[in-house]
């Protein structure tokens, strides 16, 4: 009765050999991340010390260590999420709790997936014409941050929205059933319930921003500076651009010290990628429908 | 009376206890839509104070769109529109300027149960705190009271800041009574409420509803046709987008109906 026909046989060998593939692709997706992770402990891990993360370079950005770079990206970021997160919190809670569907809400829609789509050189120009020359910051941190902000802006506005969807209308319904506006329905119910997503979401916006190169190179971001920014409107060094300066800018770098670079770069951005992680599964955890 | 000609308030006189009493909802010449679809058209009916007023009918025969139109529910969804004239305490709710404050005086349940995902103690006190009541002392008086009143107090009371969604699905629906209650409500409206809900629990929930319509007019919408017939004063058959007939609940099942069809669904030829 269960003997193996001769169609059992192939569907079985067909399956064998998707499972197969999809294994195979798989396992393709680690292999880059595994080759550039290793090269970059090997090559540049004996240049990391205590001393290489908390001192300026020296010898013309030959020797020395990082420290203006990274402080600078530290301020780049925190600016940026300044600027970003309440403007885009702002704009998913308005999009998702109070917008109606119509010309006007689809407009503000297609708006945020053509600026998501944007090229980051782009934004980088426009971020010199309006925020260094129209508004007169100046190539300073508050027009790189402010450029990075717009271009992550709408990374924000789709994860917010996504962790407000999340929360299922029944539970604003019986809400708004007890008398509740909407703004009480969602200070009271969805927010507490849409954090988690909302955090990751900006956790995530953080790991993008430190990254960015283009959009910081002709607002804010210096090739070299001898002194740390003292303020919003001050240049400064960051990670990103520093290691693009010392990989190809710089003549008699040793060759050790770019991967160093790079290897603090990335380990910023994994770190907060873990944090992220960490965070979702511990409020995923406590998750309470 | 606004329409004299409609059998439905002739049959309402006829009702000597009901009749007393001052009408609470008005309901002139309603019709519900949805886009292009009529979920219910043409109702005329009154519900008086302190009466539980039961909707019996089969599915998709508009007993939920009516509801949805008391409390202006129809503001949730841009698809459905509401025509006629909803009168509550004597006030127009199509022309109320506070949909809020209408809805805070209505309570409503609904088939499964919607805990909030908030402890049993906060989907109590929520309402009350929407309200500005916000002194520890007086929410627990609240709470304890809409617990004991949905006959629920005595299982939760150890274990008040656990989440409501970890209570059986009967506890759950008691908990929704308990939160329509915490609003303090003149009408409280239910929705199939037993769908979810074991025979016990149901006939627990019965007997409360009994003790709450001397505070409160109740509006019962249920398939069970004997749910209807022992806790309703007057009933109405919902069939196929129309109010068929509303009457005396013991007339229903006593066979003095007025249309045929409602003798049919009663008996259980169809339904």
């Amino acid at each position: 009765m269960f003997a193996e026909s001769d169609l059992n046989a192939r569907n079985k060998r067909v399956q064998g050999l998707f499972r197969m593939l999809f294994l195979m692709m798989t396992v393709l997706l680690i292999v880059p991340v595994a080759i550039i992770l290793f090269t970059l402990v090997s090559k540049g891990g004996s240049v990391i010390s205590i001393d290489f993360l908390f001192t300026n370079p020296t010898d013309g950005m030959t020797a020395g260590g990082i420290f203006p770079a990274l402080l600078g990206t530290v301020w780049i970021v925190a600016v940026a999420l300044l600027a970003s997160v309440p403007l885009g919190v702002a704009a998913a809670i308005y999009l998702n709790e109070y917008a109606g569907d119509n010309w006007f809400t689809r407009l503000i829609q297609l708006a945020i997936i053509n600026l998501a789509g944007v090229p980051s050189i782009v934004h980088a120009l426009f971020g010199v014409g309006a925020f260094v020359i129209f508004f007169g910051f100046g190539t300073s941190i508050l027009a790189a941050s402010l450029t990075l902000a717009i271009m992550t802006l709408p990374i924000v506005i789709v994860s917010t929205r996504e962790s407000l969807r999340a929360v299922p209308q029944a539970f604003r319904e019986a809400c708004w059933n007890m008398g509740a506006t909407r703004w009480q329905t969602i200070r009271r119910i969805v927010l507490p319930n849409a954090i988690s997503g909302i955090l990751t979401g900006v956790i995530l916006e953080v790991s993008r921003t430190a990254g960015e190169t283009a959009p910081i190179m002709f607002t804010g971001a210096a090739f070299f500076l001898p002194f740390l920014p003292q303020g919003v409107f001050d240049q400064t060094m960051a990670m990103s651009l520093h290691l693009f300066v010392v990989a190809t800018q710089v003549p008699g770098v040793p060759e050790e010290l770019p991967f160093g670079v790079a290897l603090v770069l990335i380990a910023m951005v994994l770190i907060m990628n873990s944090i992220s992680i960490a965070f979702r599964m511990y409020l995923r955890g406590k998750k309470k429908w | 009376m606004v329409n004299p000609n409609t059998n439905l308030n002739v049959e309402a006189e006829q009702v000597p206890v009901a009749e007393e009493a001052p009408v609470k909802l008005e309901i002139n010449d309603l019709t519900i839509k949805y886009g292009q679809h009529t979920a219910l058209k043409g109702v005329n009916l009154e519900i008086r104070e302190h009466e539980v007023f039961g909707i019996i009918g089969p599915a998709n025969a508009g007993k939920t769109s009516f509801l949805k139109s008391i409390n202006r529910m129809d503001t949730f969804d841009s698809n459905m529109s509401v025509e006629g004239q909803i009168k509550f305490n004597g006030l127009d709710v199509q022309n109320l300027n506070n949909i809020y404050a209408l809805r805070s005086r209505i309570g409503v349940v609904f088939p499964l149960p919607v805990g909030l995902p908030l402890t049993i103690y906060e989907n109590v006190a929520l309402s009350p705190r929407l309200r500005g009541i916000n002194s520890k002392s007086e929410l627990d008086i609240i709470v304890e009271r809409c617990l004991t009143r949905a006959a629920l107090w005595d299982e939760v009371k150890d274990r008040l800041n656990s989440l409501g969604s970890l209570l059986s699905g009967g506890q759950q629906q008691r908990l929704t009574i308990a939160r329509a209650l915490s609003q303090d409500p003149d009408l409280l409206m239910l929705d199939e409420f037993s769908i979810a809900v074991d025979p016990v629990t149901t006939m627990r929930i019965e007997d409360v509803l009994k003790e709450l319509k001397k505070d409160m007019t109740i509006i019962l919408v249920t398939n069970l046709v004997q749910q209807a017939r022992r806790l309703a004063d007057r009933t109405a058959f919902f069939l196929e987008n129309e109010c068929v007939e509303v009457g005396n609940t013991e007339d229903l099942f006593t066979g003095e109906v007025k249309d045929q069809r409602t003798r049919d669904y009663v008996e259980g030829k169809f339904g």
